[in-house]
């Protein structure tokens, strides 16, 4: 005797949070029930494994069914066909755009094309995450992506507002976008010890401080394209390393303020000109849309890595780093204040999420 | 021309792409009504449209406006093909026409079409302004209210009840006319739709006709069935009861209730003795009425034939519409008393099965009758004959059954088709009844409700004694004093298709019992098909009730209510499925156990296996009873002085599984004292019988689950409520099917069903299920359909628990149903009389009544102990009366009895602090087929639900096969009923019914069809905590908070 149809439909719909979680981990309905089996519901509740085989059929294909207006969340929210408390469909939402740590720093900086999606199933591999969860998540980060690319306004609001997710989440889907649309480089080796909380914590720095939208005023304020013209000004900065008697007058007055406090201090001072140096040459070049890509190689190649290799600890970077920034506001020569402080102010949060002890 | 109709289009959203190329819509809407359609202008490019119309104004008959759905189709426009249909809603009008109900029906309709589904939501307002038509002779019966709900509905009382009303109409089928061969699917699907809400409006408006013939103003108990006979054609019918319904103006005085019954029972003891006693009639002692039938020998003997004598009554034409036949009788009941009266009346039926508190005063037990017909061809639609000579028949046959009990009405009445191919079985079932008369009559007016307390019978057990002669019982049976007032005799077990009354005394919780069964039929045409199944009834008929006797006893429980039998015809099977609510009344006598015995006593090893099957048979009955809490006081007779002298003990065997009752033995049973039930084991049936009553598995810690409105002995529930349908169809390896073998694999199938909504619903434990109600369909051969609807409601657990304490530790006060809240009642009680039935002067009551002479004071003093009577040993017998008639009918009438007493309902009158949400501002719609929602008051109704919907299919693979098509379609129904119910303003459905679920696949052609049928009741809540006070646990609100107030408005 086979069961050919067997379904069940309340009036509020029915939801498994673990089965969801399982849904949306890419599961087939066999895996699902197998895993299930494995946390003992059975014992706890004395039922049989056809009873759970049904239970996860039915709550498949009203994911199934749901996954529609997910898509669309404010249709969710809006729509007839389902009767779900709040509570239950911000929940559903929230897990809906939920992605794995794994997953996203491996698609973080790509761009969301059809390219990228073919290449999933190597991620799938790499990540062991299936490779059905894999497109959900990908989906979602290109789905959030076109809807705000071309919008105005904050990059977070817009996507809460569409998409209605919580603040943090909401935050994460930012810099994603962010990412993707400039296209910073995150997957080399180098970068590996980065966390996708580092890099959103720098884009979220580079929103505030290096768009469009930064510079308030603006009707037309975009939080997604970094501020052209800030850029460009940037050059300007090389003044600082190009006039060798600011150079060292720079040199000196760190040095001065930094004596006794920083424990690598010698270190500090063998290395100023590089290191200064190495952050200059980068704000002047940051125009070239192909060193914005190598903007976090750049700062992990030319900065941590020679910092780490003198055993500079967190502290020590920070003194350094706010002594650095301070001091070029007593150099008289150099006149680039405003923009100084713009491009440090960012640099220097960026390298002290990204300096691990 | 009374009347105007007037519509307006606002806005659509969310419609579908219907234009690839811009991947938008170009949308425009057709409002339809009768024969005229106005259109709105088209909305270029959006997929939410704002039309915003005018208002369209049709001006039309109120017939019309009663028959007529109202017809919005919304389109997309192409400038060089045809439109496309996106899709269409139907709004019925009726809430509209009467003036209590709804007054405008504004808000979103999803846009259903029949092969898509739900494409998107419509924003519609109606309004209608009704002129006054006073011409005596119109064709419309506007203002009549018409209810589902199977009660007298909260915030009206019944004046009058008058009686039973039917109807039916008949039309050919659209999908088996010829033009179907050509049109779209979809166009014979909506042609099938809207004739349906056409007949089904006619319908509705030819019973309210007859309903103001009888000077009533309301129907209650409202059923409306449709019957697909196919080739011969579609008949809508309907039954309901005719009441003269008061609105009870100040609502806000009434606490809201758990219980359907608690405010109706408040009422009475509002009022002290009325002024206008109709003493004529009241003053006779009820009892004297009540035996008046019974001298009518001639009834009991009659029973056999029940074909013969039947008409005392003149056959009306009944059904065929014309009211004026029935006038005259009418007119005339009223002059009469009304116990004549209603022997009379053509059929005194009750769709009802709870009832205002003295309404009952006797109840003998189930009749039922059925009848196998051959469908024909309708020939003309408009003079339904036969049909309606078929259901008369049956009708009397009822009737004659309940005078054969001693009845002189039948309550609980419901009637039912099955059908495959040409054979149609009929069947119809109810409670027989004695009914006190005044609230039969019309002109008490006030009265009847208030007089009760003064005479009539007893609240707690008076319906259970026998209404019949006990010297001259319609059938053997085994008669006790009544263990509640020990005056009257009472059955040993009582089968009710009623609900439990409020009144009624229990002992621990009830529970779901249900019979199974499957009989294999030949193949086979037309009249030898007939004959071949009206031969099997019988026995279908005696195997369930065995049954469910058995399966009683094995629950050590002594009553069935909410009895429903349903028999499904199929190709080469019958299908019998019973539910019922098992309960332990206190009126009654303790059942025995089982006793198996087997018939070769010489073989050791069978011996064996016999003590073996009666160890867990008696373990079984054992655990039940301690699951249920069946823990009836051990008989004090000493320490209290029965008043009567009884045998303490006899035992006998009361029946055999062989029917060769007569081999009466001497057994004493495990059961000591009480007298048991002796299954004798001859065959391997008989085994296989045993061996499946010990193979239902009780319920999952945490679950009770029953088939009525109220479990008994659960009263402290909270707002937290789930409403389901479930569906399984399942194939039966057709590899050699035996009786045996269907029996396992129907019986499995129900199981597991009942197995995975416990599962399911696992979240709400504690948690009882209620209502669930189970339909059974053979679509094809070796294809079985279940059905379930229930709804699953949370109750409070700490307050259970102490429940459960309770009455272990006080055996003596445990009559009521438990709940500490009884159990503090008579201290309560003196503080606040109005508003509580008081627990020892219902007794006096119920003492007086009983006896007609009673010094009150010395009742007083007997009644203190009623409780602690209520055990005792005794015997029960059940009779079953078979009748195979002729080839085209079969009949059969099953009676059992009983008798008891004792409030029950105390418990849902306190009143019960649920935990429920805060949240006000909430637009969600609670779906329920009780008649309340818990935690809530029913401040308003809105008119009735109806609504028949099609879903087909030529994509059932990528629909995710048939379970994702029906899956999806039931929502999408759920999701239509809300719809409307919220845009009459409503925020619930009480008593909603899905009637019928027709499901049809061609798996081959990726084809399926489905057809569905629900109604209920609209109306407006209000949360018990936003009327009074005190939020108990946060826990468990379940608020379903406010955003979703987007959903509705």
């Amino acid at each position: 005797m086979t069961n050919d149809l067997d379904i069940f439909v309340g009036n509020t719909t029915l939801i498994d949070e673990e089965v969801y979680q399982l849904w949306l981990d890419g599961y087939s309905v066999s895996d699902a029930v197998s895993l299930r089996l494995r946390s003992g519901i059975l014992e706890q509740t004395g039922a049989t494994v056809d009873v759970l085989q049904s239970d996860t059929m039915d709550h498949y294909r009203t994911f199934h069914m749901l996954e529609r207006l997910l898509h669309t969340p404010s249709k969710l929210i809006h729509q007839l066909h389902f009767q779900i408390p709040p509570s239950r469909q911000a929940m559903l939402i929230e897990r809906y755009y939920a992605f794995d740590e794994a997953f996203v720093r491996e698609v973080l900086g790509k761009k969301l094309s059809k390219g990228t999606k073919k290449d999933l199933d190597d991620v799938s591999t790499k990540t062991s995450i299936t490779l059905k969860s894999c497109r959900r998540q990908f989906d979602n980060f290109k789905r959030v992506f076109k809807v705000v690319e071309e919008m105005r306004g904050s990059l977070v609001e817009n996507i809460q507002q569409h998409f209605l997710l919580s603040d943090r989440l909401a935050r994460d889907y930012a810099a994603i976008v962010f990412f993707a649309n400039s296209r910073f480089e995150t997957g080399k080796k180098k970068l590996q010890f980065l966390t996708f909380e580092d890099f959103a914590y720098c884009a979220e720095q580079m929103i505030q401080n290096w768009t469009l939208g930064a510079v308030d005023s603006n009707v037309d304020d975009m939080d997604v394209d970094l501020d052209k013209e800030f850029l460009q000004e940037l050059k300007e900065l090389k003044v600082l390393i190009a006039d060798k008697d600011l150079l060292d007058l720079h040199k000196s007055l760190v040095c001065t303020s930094l004596r006794g406090k920083i424990s690598v201090y010698n270190e500090m001072e063998a290395n100023f000109k590089n290191l200064s140096r190495a952050l200059v040459n980068m704000a002047s070049k940051l125009i070239h849309t192909k060193d914005v890509r190598d903007f976090f190689i750049d700062l992990v190649e030319k900065f941590i890595e020679p910092c780490k290799s003198d055993k500079w600890t967190l502290n020590d970077v920070r003194l350094f780093l706010t002594q650095y920034t301070t001091s070029a506001h007593n150099l008289d020569a150099f006149r680039h204040q405003a923009l100084w402080d713009r491009y440090m102010s960012t640099i220097k949060s960026c390298l002290l999420k990204m300096y691990h002890d | 021309m009374p009347g105007k109709l007037k519509v307006k289009i606002v806005a659509g959203r969310h419609l579908p792409v219907m234009d690839r190329a811009s991947d938008l819509t170009d949308a425009f809407v057709e409002v339809k009504f009768g024969n005229t359609t106005f259109k709105t202008d088209v909305y270029p490019k959006s997929l939410n449209p704002q039309w915003n119309s005018e208002w369209f104004k049709f001006e039309v008959d109120d017939e019309d406006l009663q028959d007529e759905p109202l017809q919005i189709t919304v389109l997309d426009h192409d400038t060089y093909s045809a439109n496309d249909a996106i899709g269409k809603v139907y709004i019925d009008i009726d809430p509209l026409l009467y003036s209590e109900a709804a007054t405008v029906i504004s808000g979103w309709f999803p846009i259903y079409d029949t092969i898509h589904g739900i494409r998107g939501e419509i924003n519609v307002v109606v309004k209608v302004d009704l002129f006054n038509d006073l011409n005596r002779f119109r064709q419309s019966s506007c203002g009549v209210k018409f209810f589902c709900t199977t009660s007298i509905p909260k915030c009206y009382r019944a004046v009058v009840i008058h009686g039973f009303v039917e109807e039916l109409v008949v039309n050919e089928d659209p999908e088996y006319q010829w033009i179907d061969r050509i049109r779209t699917p979809r166009a014979s699907n909506e042609a099938r739709q809207r004739l349906i809400s056409l007949m089904s409006g006619e319908l509705q408006r030819k019973i309210g006709l007859k309903v103001l013939e009888m000077r009533g103003n309301a129907v209650v108990g409202y059923l409306q069935c449709f019957d697909l006979e196919g080739e011969s054609g579609l008949v809508v019918r309907a039954i309901g009861t005719v009441c003269t319904l008061d609105k009870i103006s100040n609502t806000a005085f009434l606490p809201a209730c758990n219980s359907p019954s608690k405010e109706m029972k408040e009422i009475p003891f509002n009022e002290d003795p009325n002024p206008n006693t109709h003493s004529s009639g009241p003053s006779t002692p009820l009892k004297n009425q009540t035996y008046s039938f019974s001298p009518s020998k001639s009834y009991s003997r009659q029973s056999s034939s029940s074909d013969t004598d039947l008409s005392l009554t003149p056959k009306t034409g009944m059904g065929s519409g014309s009211a004026g036949k029935e006038g005259g009788p009418f007119k005339a009941l009223l002059r009469q008393q009304t116990q004549t009266a209603l022997e009379q009346r053509e059929f005194p039926f009750f769709t009802l099965t709870a009832f205002p508190p003295g309404f009952l005063v006797h109840v003998g037990g189930v009749v039922s009758a059925r009848s196998v017909k051959l469908l024909d061809r309708i020939h003309n639609p408009d003079e339904p004959e036969t049909r309606d000579a078929w259901w008369a028949e049956i009708r009397q046959e009822i009737k004659s059954h309940a005078k054969a009990l001693g009845c002189h009405a039948v309550v609980g009445y419901s009637e039912s088709t099955s059908i495959c191919e040409e054979v149609c079985i009929l069947s119809a079932s109810g409670t027989a009844a004695v009914l006190n008369p005044r609230f039969l009559q019309d002109g008490t007016m006030e009265g009847c409700l208030e007089q009760r307390i003064e005479e009539t019978s007893p609240p707690g057990c008076g319906f259970f004694h026998i209404p019949y002669d006990e010297l001259n019982m319609p059938f053997p049976a085994h008669l006790t004093y009544c263990y509640n007032c020990r005056k009257q005799k009472v059955p040993d077990v009582l089968f009710t298709t009623i609900d439990l009354p409020a009144e009624a005394m229990v002992i621990g919780k009830g529970c779901l019992i249900q019979a199974r069964l499957c009989r294999l039929k030949k193949k086979a045409q037309a009249e030898a098909n007939a004959t071949s199944i009206s031969n099997l009834l019988p026995f279908m008929e005696y195997e369930v009730h065995t049954q469910l006797m058995n399966k009683l006893k094995l629950k050590g429980m002594n009553a069935l209510f909410g009895l429903r039998i349903q028999i499904t015809v199929g190709e080469n099977m019958l299908m019998g499925l019973a539910s019922a609510t098992g309960v332990y009344l206190t009126a009654l006598p303790t059942p025995g156990g089982i006793q198996i015995a087997g018939k070769t006593p010489n073989d050791g090893a069978y011996e064996q296996h016999v003590s073996h099957m009666q160890k867990k048979i008696n373990d079984t009955i054992a655990k039940n009873k301690e699951l249920y809490e069946i823990n009836p006081p051990e008989i004090p007779e000493e320490i209290i002085g029965s008043p009567f002298p009884e045998p303490r003990q006899r035992s006998r065997l009361l029946r055999s599984q062989s029917e060769s009752s007569d081999e009466v033995m001497e057994l004493d049973l495990s059961h000591g004292k009480k007298d048991a039930f002796v299954l004798e084991i001859d065959d391997t049936d008989a085994m296989e019988d045993v061996h499946s009553l010990l193979t239902d598995v009780p319920p999952p810690p945490g679950f009770y689950s029953c088939n009525t409105e109220i479990m008994p002995g659960i009263n402290n529930w909270t707002s937290d409520i789930q409403m389901f349908t479930s569906v399984r169809v399942s194939r039966l390896s057709n590899i050699n099917l035996t009786n045996q073998t269907l029996n396992k694999n129907f019986n499995d199938l129900c199981e597991n069903l009942l197995k995975s909504l416990y599962f399911k619903l696992r979240s709400m434990i504690p948690c009882c299920l209620c209502h669930v109600n189970f339909t059974v369909a053979l679509p094809e051969d070796e294809v079985i359909q279940i059905t379930v609807t229930a709804v699953a409601i949370t109750f409070d657990k700490n307050q259970a628990l102490q429940t459960s304490k309770v009455p272990a530790e006080k055996t003596l006060q445990r009559a009521s149903t438990d709940n500490e809240e009884q159990l503090q009642f008579p201290l309560e009680l003196c503080s606040d009389p109005l508003v509580s039935q008081p627990f020892s002067p219902a007794k006096e009551v119920l003492e007086n009544a009983g006896s007609h002479t009673g010094i009150p004071a010395a009742q007083r003093a007997t009644s203190v102990d009623y409780s602690s009577f209520a055990d005792r040993c005794n015997s029960w017998i059940e009779l079953i009366k078979l009748k195979a008639q002729t080839i085209r009918r079969g009949s059969i009438k099953t009676t059992a009895s009983l008798d008891k007493a004792s409030p029950l309902a105390e418990g849902h009158l306190r009143h019960r602090s649920v935990p429920s949400c805060t949240n006000s501002t909430v637009s969600v719609v609670k779906m329920t087929p009780l008649s309340f929602i818990p935690g809530a008051k029913i401040t308003k109704y809105l008119g009735i639900i109806n609504m028949f919907f099609i879903r087909e299919t030529t994509s059932l693979r990528e629909e995710g096969g048939v379970s994702g098509f029906l899956h999806a379609f039931i929502a999408e129904v759920f999701a239509m009923v809300r719809a409307h119910v919220a845009a009459l303003g409503g925020n619930a459905v009480v008593s909603y019914i899905m009637k019928q679920c027709v499901f049809m696949e061609n798996p081959n052609k990726n084809q399926a069809q489905c057809l569905i049928n629900v109604s209920g009741d609209a109306v407006i809540v209000v949360r018990e905590s936003e009327l009074e006070m005190v939020p108990v646990q946060p826990s468990a609100a379940v608020s379903q908070p406010a955003s979703a107030g987007d959903v509705t408005t």
